[in-house]
């Protein structure tokens, strides 16, 4: 155990996963974890697991700060920050010099500008509703009898036309697509379709926020490569996802719980 | 004190006239001066909004479902007693939901125009304040006088001076008492039985703040966030947002909206002729209903520096399209004339939203740091 070095730690405790960073200045290490119906259990098993992994244990921890849905039931944590403030952090650490930040979750979508120390200098969230973020993705799939890799797979057929999606709505959007199955269309074509109906709406929401770029891409929902692109193309910038991108969150809160500790 | 059902009927036997009104551009000054009651009534609360949904649109704005909901089932009962409701133009839903209000109550309905600005509108409003002065008078009964108008005119501007001095007190750091707190102080003018008794209570409450603030006690620490809140009608029932701001550490230390000052920070010029002078007043209401509402962009860049806010949250209803569309220039006035940040929330009067509210409330104040 290395004893002369401050230990920090951001938990990111989302809708979908759980995700654990480890900092001490220099090393840095992230987890993840579903977080099932008990966030809280899941997210403190994964905490346990992470400092076990690191070398270290609870005690060993300086400052634990909370993100994500699930912060204001973490055990363990000094402080609880939004999951805005810590993308930003974390976006703007895994890419320096980020100018836009959008984050798709399991149940939200938010797209945060960011100045050079990874503030937050004006932000929109989707609202209530499930559009637009990785759950309106999963349900579609679903109907589609795909997962996450399957979904991934498809491709065009050479001249194949992306199907129109216009409901916004997860649940008529679902209804929408097994209508277009019944017609005939082929799955690669509908979730092209779906990406492309995704793409726009963030990109109509992000417009608010006048989106500069470099544009980094942080979230779950970033690892879909299909999805990205489509959102590139709509935007007529590049949309990076760093390493870890999944991280942004957890990165943040570790990064701002070691201000916490060296300030 | 009585409760309100006991004292209207008693109000009513004695052989008073009520009049019930929904809108801060109802001219309080008509019905005081034809010796009625006149009341606010209620849209604030969420239960009634599915009786409401039973004749509106269910994707309609709260406050219009949840009006109509409390006027169709007899919840309210201010407007139970009423002897005529004076409604507005001020959108498109209301405008509707007063014609269907009319099938089960006297309803008149004052024609605004789209703007405060130009001198035929001007010249066109004071025409449906004097309209509104006859219906008053036939309807109820009685006669309004110039006299009368000018006693009337000088109450409620007495009550409003007072309600200015009272939103004054909030300028102290700490902020002696919460916007919460601020918002049930200014509710009560909504249902005032006794002016004179109103005003004095008012005066007691002025100098129990001002106490406060001599104490250097507070109902935030010293340096706590402060936030002017702007937007839809937010009063007692529908202060969700207030809430969740105050929950999360900072300090609502104005509420510029209808259910807060908007209707107090202009006087009723008395060297003016008195119909003249009140058609004035309530056309200058800064509403998103005007096209375009240049003064309360003034007015909000002008708060911002008295109360030294950190943000501004513009609070809008889902279907309220004119403060929803307003809320972009909002947003870009106060990025170019201020440092202060913005925040637009949009929401209902449910809870169902609350946490995700919360979220956006909190990274607004993280953004201040």
């Amino acid at each position: 155990m290395e004893v002369n070095k401050k230990i920090v730690a951001g938990i990111d405790a989302g809708s979908t996963t759980v995700k654990v960073t480890l900092y001490d200045g220099t090393r840095m290490e992230s987890w993840l974890g579903l977080a099932g119906w008990n966030p809280r259990a899941e997210a403190t098993a994964l905490l346990q697991q992470a400092v076990v992994n690191w070398g270290t244990d609870l005690d060993g921890l300086a400052y634990v700060i909370g993100t994500g849905y699930g912060r204001v039931n973490l055990p363990f944590v000094s402080k609880s920050m939004t999951e805005i403030t810590c993308h930003a952090k974390g976006g703007s650490f895994l890419y320096p010099g980020v100018g836009t930040v959008i984050d798709i979750g399991g149940q939200d979508a938010k797209a945060i500008r960011v100045d050079g120390n990874g503030k937050v200098t004006d932000f929109i969230m989707n609202d209530k509703c499930a559009a637009g973020t990785g759950r309106f993705i999963q349900v579609i799939a679903n109907a589609l009898g795909l997962d996450v890799v399957g979904m991934l797979q498809l491709e065009l057929l050479p001249g194949e036309e992306v199907c129109t999606i216009n409901s916004m709505c997860t649940v008529f959007a679902e209804s929408e697509v097994i209508g277009l199955l019944n017609q005939g269309h082929s799955r690669q074509a509908i979730m092209a379709g779906i990406y492309q109906s995704i793409a726009s709406r963030i990109i109509a929401m992000a417009a608010t926020i006048c989106p500069e770029a470099p544009v980094v891409f942080t979230g779950g929902v970033s690892q879909n490569v299909c999805l990205c692109a489509a959102l590139e193309n709509k935007l007529n910038m590049p949309v990076i996802v760093p390493d870890k991108a999944v991280f942004a969150g957890a990165i943040g809160a570790a990064l701002y719980a070691w201000d916490e500790v060296t300030k | 004190m009585s409760d309100p059902v006991t004292l209207l009927k008693k109000a009513k036997e004695a052989g008073k006239k009520v009049v019930g009104f929904y809108c801060v551009f109802a001219p309080q000054e008509l019905i005081l001066a034809a010796g009625a009651l006149g009341f606010s009534l209620c849209a604030t609360k969420e239960e009634p909004i599915a009786d409401g949904e039973k004749s509106l649109p269910r994707n309609f704005c709260p406050l219009i479902k949840s009006s109509y909901g409390f006027a169709v089932t007899d919840k309210c009962p201010y407007f139970l007693y009423s002897d005529l409701i004076v409604g507005e133009t001020t959108c498109d839903g209301k405008k509707k939901m007063f014609e269907l209000m009319s099938d089960f109550k006297p309803v008149h309905v004052m024609k605004l125009p789209q703007s405060y600005l130009d001198d035929n509108d001007k010249a066109y409003w004071l025409s449906e304040v004097e309209k509104l002065k006859t219906v008053l008078e036939t309807t109820l009964d009685a006669k309004i006088t110039e006299e009368g108008l000018v006693q009337a005119i000088r109450i409620l501007n007495e009550e409003r001076l007072l309600m200015q001095e009272l939103a004054g007190l909030m300028k102290a750091d700490p902020v002696p008492v919460t916007g919460q707190d601020l918002l049930k102080l200014m509710w009560g003018r909504n249902f005032v039985f006794d002016r004179a008794q109103f005003a004095e209570q008012m005066k007691e409450m002025i100098s129990d703040v001002k106490e406060i603030i001599a104490s250097g006690k507070g109902a935030f620490p010293k340096g706590a966030k402060r936030v002017i809140v702007t937007g839809v009608p937010t009063g007692v029932g529908a202060e969700k947002v207030l809430k969740i701001i105050e929950d999360c550490g900072a300090a609502v230390v104005y509420i510029e909206n209808c259910a807060g000052m908007k209707q107090f920070v202009t006087l009723v010029d008395e060297s003016k002729p008195p119909m003249e002078a009140i058609a004035e007043k309530y056309l200058n209401t800064p509403c998103s209903c005007m096209s375009p509402n240049p003064r309360r962009m003034e007015y909000l860049g002008q708060l911002v520096e008295d109360y030294r806010a950190d943000g501004v949250v513009d609070i809008v209803w889902q279907g309220c399209h004119t403060y929803n569309v307003e809320s972009r220039i909002v947003k870009d006035f106060l990025k170019k004339n201020s440092k202060t940040q913005f925040l637009h929330i949009e929401t209902d009067y449910s809870q169902g939203d609350a946490e995700q509210i919360k979220t956006r409330v909190q990274a607004f104040l993280e953004m201040m740091n």
